[in-house]
This record gives C-alpha cells, structure tokens and sequence, in this order.
C-alpha cells in the first residue's frame, strides 16, 4: 500500500518504538503535524524549538532511547542550533526532524529556506536532505541506526514539504547497511590483557570516569571493577551519576571545581584509568602538569578522543559494557595476585584519605543569609535517591554537582560539553515526560532561569509537576566569579539589576511559587515545594558574591587550587 | 611535515562538504584536494595534500574514518606510491622566445595543446616537483596562468585499494 512520506516517517517512528516526541509546527511540517494527529505517538508542544530539542535531549539522557523533536524550516529550524550542539557535544542519542522547502524551491531563498545540512553538519553526527520520497524509510532507519550506536549523538533529517505529501510503497529495511560506519564494538582482547597487567602492576590507581559509563549504563560492573581493585573513582560531571557519591572509594568530580583530593589524586597517580571520558580542558588543567607520572589507559568507543588532548599509553577502542567484563574476568583469574596488589596499593588509599580529611568538600554556613550551597544540601536531604536532577550552566551547576549526592544512574543530567544556559528547564520537562512518577527538579540560576522560562507554560499544560529551585544572585555569578577573582571586581554586565518576582512569573502560568529570604526558611520551604502538586517555583534569595570552590584558574595545573 | 592521504567517499551529493568542513572546522591544512568517481561508480576517491605532525595526521585520520560517508582512508606517509600532478601553463610567447619555450616543454615531455601568436598553451603532467622546476624555467618567457590539478596518487605494487579490503 502506498503511504506518503509523512505517514511513513510516523510509521518508522513507531517501528523505532518512538512514544513521546516534542516540537513545534509551521508550514512545512503543517502535513506532517496533520497526520500526527491520526497515531498514537504522543507529542509535546514547547514554546520554543530549542526547549523541544533540550527537552527531547533530556528524555534521551534519562531513558536510554534515542530522543526525537520536529521543528519546522527556517527560524524553527534554527531555533534547534543550540539544542543539537548541545547534544552533539554530551553523545546524546537524537532524531531531529526539520522541515524544509519544497525540493524545486531549495536554494531559491524561499521564504523560511535556510540550508539545515549546511548549518548543522559541524553539530551532528551524520545530516541528511531527503530528495526522494523512496529513500525516507532507509534513511530513518539509518539514523536512527547512527544516533543510538558507536558514540551516540543527533542525526538531523531535512525533509522538504513535497516529500512530505508524496508517496510510495512503504517498505521498512530490517538492516542497515553502512559501508563507512562500522564502529569497534568489541575491544582488542590483547588490549584487555595489557590493561589488566598494567592494573596490576599499579600502586596508586584512579579510575577516571565520563559520560560514556553514563551512556552505556555500566554503573554495576564499574562497581565490580572499583571494588575489586580497591581504586578510588573521580567522575566528571558527564559520569557524575554512574559511581554513588558516598562510596568510600568516591573522589567526586575532578577538574576546575573538582574536589581537592579528587585533583590530588589524579596528579599523583601512577595509573589512571579513563573510562568513557574524553579529558576535556575543564578536566584537565594545564597539560604539561596533568598526572605527571601516571601511564594513562583510555577506553573509549571513539578513537578520535583517544590522544587527542593528551599522551596514552594503552589505547582501548570498545564499549564499557564489552570492556570492563573483559577487564574484570581478566583481574579476578588469580585472586591471590589481586589481594596483593589491592594490599601493595593501601598506602595510597591512606594517602587519599589523608587529603579527604585535610580539604573535605565544604562551605562556610551562616545565619544571616541563605548559602546556595546548604539549599543543595537540604535538597539533596529531602529528595528520594531516583529523583533527577537537572541544572543550567553557571555556580549553581557546580554546587548541584558539589553538593547533591547521586547514587542511581541516570539522574543528573546536565549541559557539560557546550555549557548551555537555559537547558535545565527543558531538560526537566523532557525527563519529566519520560518519568511522571518521579521527582523531577532543575537547579537553576536567576540568569539561566530567564533563558527558558517561557516552558513553564508546557509545564502547566501537560500537568508534568517538576520542581524548579532558583539559586537567585542578581548576578550571572559564575562570571561575575571570574570578574572577581581576575578582572579586579569590574562587574562589567553581570549584574542583573532587575529583580525579577518570580512567584508571580509563576503564577502568571498558572504554577506555584515559594520564596525563603533567611536560612531557617529554606527547609520550609523546601517541604513546602516539593510536596506540592504541579509544577513549583522555590526562590532562594543567596549570598550574592559566593564563589564555587575548590577552584583551578584557567590554564593553571590540577594541583594548583584556589581553596578559599 | 607533507602527507598524502586519499580517501575513499560515498559517491553522494554533498559529501565534499563533510570533508573540507572537518578540515578548516578542526584547523587542519588542505594543500590541495582532488576528487573523481573511481572503478565503482558508488565511490569516489579524494586526494588530499596536508601537512603536521604525527599527532595531527593520526586526529586527521581518525576524524576522516568517523565520518558516515567516509568508507576508507589510506594515509601514504609509510608506504610506496607513485605522485601525478597535471598542470596547464599559458606562457607569453614572442619570436625569440618561441623555440626556448617549444625546446623546454620538449625536455619535461610536455605538449602544447593550444597556439597562438602570441602565447603557447602547454599541459604537463609529473611529480609535482617537476611541475615546479619547469615553471620556474617557464618564468622568464613570460606566464600568464597556471592551473594546477593538485596531485593524485597510486599505490606501488599490485594490491589495489577498494572499499572491501
Ligand atoms: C547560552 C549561554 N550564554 C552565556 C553563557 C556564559 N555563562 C556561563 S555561566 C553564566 C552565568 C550564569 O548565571 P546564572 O544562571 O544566574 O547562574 P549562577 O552562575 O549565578 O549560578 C554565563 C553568562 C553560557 N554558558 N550559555
């Protein structure tokens, strides 16, 4: 039977097992938007294509499928930019779907034409411009073949107005086939033999954990792993959520505003193990000074990250949930040489101990005004263990990590790579879409907040409860931070001068709002906020000029924190 | 340092792009490139001239095999092969300097391929060395345009490079 190129890319969406879409209509996508209305796929309308993309991101991140928004050509279609490079940057798995002219008029300057290959091709991982009607089922299938494989990330397909009504016989492919994408899945097991022998024949390990343990849930074998080698853990804030915070082999985050002993360990190691993470300059520091003295083993499903920031001595292209069973099975055969080695490397455990004690995670409370960072604390106390955590990009993003403790996958998710302010908001509509039982909660800033705001309203439409706390400053801090601490204090275009009253922002949409002034409020209205049905505002009015420490100054090495 | 790398490419619209976009958004140098459909018509194979370190090839070719229509990359820089460039010379060409430049083109076994009163058009093809040299020789008469076909490369021996090996 004949369908047309809407309804067969509605139909390859469900083949895909796609529920839950997010997006926003125009004409070119006025066919497509139609036939939705005749499947069962359930679709959200944000207010913005950027929050459809956040929001889709999100969903992915929290549910391991591939997210998918729609959008429609020219300024929706651009609108998605910053959402796409946001996910290209953090490997999320996504389906993008823009509508475009029709084919005769492309290049034409029609009205709402704007070259979406062209513009993404640098923030995607593979682009497509649908030209014919019979190639759409192939290539839904090939993206989302590419989007969820290898190292995931967002296809985009361009799909032109006349496509979208034309029509052919639908045929589905069962396979795909790629002469030029065959990702290395399974791990040299000769690698794995080395990497074994260099485990254990190191006396100070870290295991060095990134978004990638994230993305390929391996929170359970990188457990077996730690434990069985006794190797204190540092994630970044991609891989925040894979190791509990609170194990005692937890070293939390590493890098600018890692822990002390986290940057400590690293830079004294004599074995890291990089799992998933691709030592990003936030992570690393100066590089001539990034651990001197340790061999460095990078797993990593994506050769391109392998040696790319810096020097590797054992390179290991594969998946985590491939290699650490491998690695595992190879460092349990002779049990007795493990409990030596896991005996010889005990000094070194002191020695962290030593720095956890020496510098612990910390912040000066007081009584007079609320500090941002007991307001993530309490939360942390008042939230259940799978509530997900989203945050914008600033202080408050740093003391989300700092200070909430994660212990179950998949629950903090948080723009990383490009650090895109304004994510936080949507990607809690898109976890809460995903998850409307769970707690859902974005930590923002006043700035951020203000990036996206205009989602409450999706919010309150679709009844998804998520809780939103404002760490408020009057500042964009995280750059007034930095004005501080190098520019001599010159404020220059950080202060937001207007108060905003974000209750009645709240209101306006139909949602609720809470203010705490004083630290005796913040518990109050914690409880108060979260046991409210629908969605929340809770306004934290904090010290204004707090820094988020330790702190690593830009270009200086790992060991050279600001502490205080 | 110089490399040679050539590239075997999806024969499909708009694959140029992915290529030459990886190169100038990663900062990565194209001396030249070139591009013609190969013995399966489905692939075209890219010819590109770069230069860095090991660590700058060793990113230029993981980056290249990362892309989806990318089927192979073969980098030169350790293995055999045989370098032609093609090049077109317009040279002024007045009564005295018509038999040095017809004696020139006669050394590098180059050919005329077009005349004039007042110029020769000559097609040479070489290593792009000898290209040079004879340019240089060429000078003095007078040039008015080059084009250069940037060069192409072949493996020695009998392996032949295809999508399947
Ligand atoms: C879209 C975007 N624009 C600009 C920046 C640069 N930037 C990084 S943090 C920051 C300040 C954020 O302020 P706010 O959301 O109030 O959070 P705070 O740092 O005060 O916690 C800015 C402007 C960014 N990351 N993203």
């Amino acid at each position: 039977m004949k369908k047309t190129g809407s309804q067969i890319l509605l139909e390859c969406l469900q083949l895909e097992g796609v529920e839950t879409i997010f997006g926003y209509p125009g004409g070119t996508v006025i066919n497509l938007y139609d036939d939705l209305m005749d499947t069962p796929i359930n679709h959200i309308l944000t207010r913005h294509e950027q929050a459809a993309v956040h929001a889709a991101d999100a969903y992915a991140r929290a549910t391991g499928k591939v997210g998918v928004a729609i959008a429609t050509s020219g300024p929706g279609a651009t609108n998605t930019v910053t959402g796409i490079a946001t996910a290209y940057m953090d490997s999320t798995p996504m389906v993008i779907i823009t509508g475009q002219v029709p084919t005769p008029l492309i290049g034409n300057d029609a009205f709402q034409e704007a070259d979406m290959v062209g513009i993404t091709r640098p923030i995607t991982k593979h682009n497509y411009l649908v030209r014919d009607v019979k190639d759409l089922a192939r290539i839904v299938k090939q993206a989302f073949h590419i989007a969820s494989t290898g190292r995931p990330g967002p296809v985009l397909i361009d799909l032109p107005k006349d496509i979208q009504v034309a029509s052919t016989t639908f045929f589905y492919p069962d396979t795909v086939e790629l002469r030029g994408y065959k990702p290395t899945i399974i791990p040299n097991p000769r690698q794995l033999d080395k990497a074994a022998e260099m485990i254990l024949a190191a006396r100070k390990p870290v295991l060095y954990v990134g978004g990638g343990a994230t993305l390929s849930d391996v929170d359970k074998e990188l457990m077996i792993l730690a434990e069985a080698i006794q190797a204190p853990v540092t994630t970044t804030l991609m891989g925040m959520s894979s190791f509990p915070s609170r194990h005692p082999l937890s070293l939390g985050m590493l890098g600018m505003h890692g822990t002390f002993y986290a940057n400590m360990a690293v830079t004294n190691s004599d074995l890291l193990i990089a799992l998933g993470a691709r030592f990003d300059d936030r992570v690393t520091g100066k590089i001539a000074t990034f651990a001197p003295n340790a061999k460095i083993i990078h797993v990593d499903v994506d050769p391109t990250s392998i040696k790319k920031n810096v020097r590797v001595d054992l390179p290991v292209v594969g998946v985590l949930p491939k290699v650490l069973p491998g690695l595992i099975e190879r460092l349990q055969k002779d049990p007795e040489t493990l409990e030596r080695v896991v005996a010889s490397s005990q000094a070194w455990r002191n020695q962290v101990q030593e720095w956890k004690e020496q510098h612990p995670m910390t912040y000066k409370n007081t009584k007079a005004t609320i500090k941002p960072q007991y307001v993530i604390e309490k939360l942390c106390e008042l939230t259940a263990d799978d509530a997900i955590i989203t945050t914008e990009v600033g202080q408050h993003q740093m003391w989300a990590a700092q200070f909430y403790d994660f212990s179950v996958p998949r629950t903090f998710l948080t723009s990383g790579g490009l650090g895109t302010m304004g994510f936080g908001l949507p990607a809690a509509l898109g976890a809460q879409a995903a998850f409307p039982k769970r707690q859902v909660i974005d930590i923002s800033g006043d700035g951020s907040f203000q990036m996206n705001s205009q989602e409450l309203a999706t919010l309150v439409q679709y009844r998804l409860p998520v809780k939103i706390v404002i760490l408020n400053n009057n500042f964009l801090g995280m750059v007034r931070q930095w004005q501080q601490l190098f520019f001599d204090k010159r404020y220059s275009q950080t202060c937001m001068e207007l108060p905003i009253d974000f209750i009645k922002l709240a209101q306006a949409y139909g949602a609720e709002g809470f203010r705490a002034t004083k630290p005796e409020e913040v518990e109050k209205v914690l409880r108060q906020g979260l046991e409210t049905p629908g969605p929340v505002i809770m306004e934290f009015k904090v010290a204004r000029e707090e820094n988020v420490l330790p702190m690593v100054p830009a270009g200086a090495g790992l060991n050279e924190m600001v502490l205080s | 340092m110089r490399h040679v790398i050539s590239i075997l490419v999806e024969n499909e619209f708009g694959v140029l792009p992915r290529v030459s976009g990886l190169f100038s958004g990663r900062g990565f140098n194209i001396e030249s490139l070139s591009v013609a459909p190969t013995l399966d018509e489905t692939i075209s194979r890219m010819t590109i001239v770069t230069s860095g370190d090991d660590r700058i090839l060793e990113q230029i070719t993981k980056q290249l095999n990362k892309l989806i229509d990318v089927i192979k990359v073969i980098d030169f820089t350790d293995q055999p092969f045989v370098e032609r460039e093609m090049a077109m010379i317009k040279i002024s060409a007045d009564m005295q300097s018509r038999a040095e430049i017809l004696r020139i083109v006669d050394i590098f076994r180059a050919n005329v391929v077009d005349v004039t009163p007042r110029s020769y058009s000559v097609e040479v093809t070489g290593a792009p060395s000898k290209i040079d040299a004879m340019i240089e020789l060429l000078r003095p008469m007078g040039l008015k345009e080059i084009v250069r076909s940037g060069p192409i490369v072949l493996g020695r021996g009998p392996k032949a490079w295809k999508n399947e090996d």
